[in-house]
């Protein structure tokens, strides 16, 4: 039965290479399948200073989630952020704030989360009041020069 | 040829390969149901000609009529139909090497025909019964000896009992076992099958004692043709030095060149 | 001076004329493939040999690529206290670049000069002569088989040589180095798009599973029948499939990812 073990062996490749194509799919470009384990809060930034979709959203450090949609309010007109956080996160207090960080000198964006101290906590559809926007090195420069001229 | 029906007809047939004129004017008729055989030195274009009969090359002009069918006029389905009534022994065998005997004995009813496993695998142990070599059906090629992978691959040419069976070189490299079994084979399975049989060949005693009819081929062109007395008899200086062997003659034993002496001679 | 202007025409035009012989062994081998149930053993024992066989030599490559990407990535980066990046650094390589070409240069030393070595003895053997009188096209027999199955292995090999090496990447930089790894996977799929990225790698994989196999088994179907003219033909689909992927690739990336 030599052609017997050619076709397990043909099919034991085709499946490496569907497991191989499920995990560039999911976890290297995280497509993900239905997204069922995570719930979504929104914050408004006035400046997201290039955050993108998919960044990480942390707490302390370590991720707790990931941004899923950025778009713009029309009638605030600032940047309404969505982010989706693992459905186990369950424990985030409603007064938590959320603030726009860089990973190293030439990093990503990623947003970082602190919690607060009220009972309640964050669920589906909770805004994050307590934002704080990217740090654009231009204004940055911008202002530390105005202070430096009205001394 | 008295009174038999002609199968193969090959009329002014002129072939090039690059530069080298391989046939000039070659005509040759090839009677039913006999042993032919087309005898000629090597490299004078006897295995090219087996190709353009079973039409893997077409030649530059002339015709090749098989079976009453003009080649050159075939479609490639209609060529394809014509092949099944040809078998071919190649030179080498060309045994798929990733078969067993059996499957490559198999192999053209099984791609030819509609019959029933059962019915094939009947047929092959016939074929290879009739070759001497039922025995060896589970072998792989590569575990046969010359002369055995020749006998296989004469059960395959003849698969399919076709019309036609040509043989290319069927006794070159054989021990004289090997060839006196294959002559054997040869003129038992052209009289019990009934089918036209042409050998190319340039062992001249093997073929001279079993081909009913004989073309001598030479530059391109047919030199001789008869029975195998006729071919003795011959007085042709060129047919002499072939079928005795000498080592000089029409055809030269020195390759054409200059003079020695002034070749010898001359400051290079 | 004419002469070598001569030369060089005569030259021109055998390539040309090559170019479109082989144009019409691959379209005449891969469209006009009828029966594919009953050829599909055929089909299988091809992807055995062209993909099963490569399946070794692709996936430790992969390997050990991916972990020198990420600890070159993690030496170069840590300088910057950006080191969480190295995950987008090695996916990012390999899924558009690295996975695609190298995949293909070891897919043509192996399968591509095995393809021609084994179409050639074929030819030497008289074997597709053979084929012929029984009444078989070699084509479809022979060739469509070994066209399909090198269209279908190459993409294959390249996703699994691009998963292995991230793989070993993250084995090197988060393992051994200590990258946080929600960050390592997190700035990874931020910055890896599927359809961007992931697919024309992919596209890229089918392409030069195409050309290579193409090249292989033409060179075979070509090559002179002797055993010098199967090393020579061999040698030449290694070299000729190598130029082909490496120029393809920047006509390729142009087209996908440049603004040429």
């Amino acid at each position: 039965m030599r052609s017997r073990s050619i076709e397990i062996l043909v099919g034991l490749f085709l499946v490496c290479g569907l497991v191989a194509a499920l995990a560039l799919a999911m976890s290297v470009s995280g497509l993900t399948l239905g997204s069922k384990d995570t719930y979504k809060v929104y914050a408004h930034f006035e400046n997201i200073g290039g955050l993108t979709e998919k960044a990480e959203v942390t707490v302390a450090g370590v991720q707790v989630g990931t941004v899923s949609k950025i778009e713009l309010d029309p009638q605030m007109l600032v940047a309404k952020v969505e982010m989706k956080i693992f459905a186990d996160v369950d424990y985030l207090s409603v007064d938590s704030s959320v603030q726009i960080l860089t990973s190293g000198l030439l990093g990503g964006k990623y947003i970082g989360l602190s919690v607060g101290a009220e009972e309640e906590v964050l669920i589906e559809g909770s805004m994050i009041e307590d934002t704080q926007s990217a740090l654009v090195l231009e204004e940055l420069i911008g202002k530390f020069l105005f202070d430096k001229v009205s001394e | 040829m008295l009174n038999t029906e002609t199968i193969i007809q090959i009329h002014h047939l002129k072939f090039k390969r690059g530069q080298r004129e391989i046939f000039r004017d070659m005509n040759i008729e090839i009677p039913k149901g006999k042993i032919t055989a087309i005898l000629g030195p090597s490299g004078s274009g006897k295995t090219t000609l087996l190709k353009m009969i079973g039409g893997q090359l077409s030649p530059e002009a002339g015709k090749v009529v098989v079976k009453g069918n003009d080649l050159a006029l075939l479609t490639r389905s209609e060529l394809f139909e014509l092949r099944k009534k040809m078998g071919m022994l190649f030179q080498s065998g060309a045994l798929f090497s990733d078969m067993s005997v059996f499957e490559n004995v198999a192999f053209p009813l099984k791609v030819n025909t509609n019959l029933g496993e059962g019915l094939i695998r009947d047929i092959v142990l016939m074929k290879l019964q009739a070759v001497g070599l039922r025995g060896a059906c589970e072998l792989m090629p590569s575990e046969l000896s010359g002369g055995m992978a020749r006998r296989v691959a004469l059960a395959r040419a003849i698969a399919l009992d076709p019309e036609i069976v040509m043989y290319d070189e069927p006794f070159a490299g054989q021990d004289p076992i090997g060839m006196g079994v294959l002559v054997e084979l040869i003129k038992k399975l052209n009289k019990s099958l009934g089918h036209t049989s042409v050998i190319i060949s340039h062992d001249i005693q093997e073929t001279l004692s079993i081909a009913d009819h004989i073309c001598i081929m030479s530059e391109g062109v047919v030199i001789a043709q008869g029975s195998a007395d006729e071919i003795k008899e011959s007085t042709l200086e060129n047919v002499q030095q072939f079928i005795n062997g000498y080592p000089d003659g029409p055809v030269p034993f020195h390759y054409p060149s200059e003079d020695i002496m002034q070749q010898l001679m001359t400051e290079n | 001076m004419f002469d070598m202007l001569a030369a060089l025409g005569r030259q021109g035009i055998s390539y040309i004329a090559s170019l479109g012989k082989a144009t019409l062994v691959v379209i005449h081998a891969l469209f006009v493939w009828p029966q594919p149930i009953k050829n599909m053993p055929l089909l299988l024992k091809q992807l055995y040999s062209v993909g099963v066989k490569s399946l070794l030599i692709i996936t430790v490559s992969g390997l050990f690529i991916g972990m020198v990407l990420g600890l070159q990535g993690y030496t170069i980066l840590v300088d910057f206290g950006s080191e969480q990046s190295v995950g987008q650094m090695v996916a990012l390589s390999l899924v558009r670049e690295l996975a695609p070409v190298v995949t293909a240069l070891l897919f043509a030393g192996r399968a591509g000069s095995a393809l021609t070595a084994e179409i050639g003895l074929m030819k030497a053997t008289e074997q597709l002569a053979s084929l012929e009188m029984i009444g078989v096209d070699p084509l479809r027999r022979v060739v469509a088989p070994r066209l399909w199955a090198g269209f279908i292995s190459m993409p294959i090999l390249s996703m699994i040589f691009a998963a292995v090496g991230i793989y070993g990447g993250a084995l090197v930089s988060v393992d051994w180095l200590g990258v946080y790894s929600g960050s390592f996977w997190s700035v990874m799929q931020a910055s890896v798009d599927f359809y961007d990225d992931v697919l024309n790698g992919i596209i890229k994989a089918l392409v030069f599973g195409l050309v290579v196999t193409w090249i292989a088994v033409y060179q075979g179907l070509e090559c002179i029948p002797t055993s010098e003219g199967i090393a020579q033909s061999t040698t030449r689909t290694v070299v000729y499939s190598s130029l082909m992927i490496l120029a393809l690739d920047f006509v390729l990336t142009a087209l996908m990812f440049g603004d040429i």
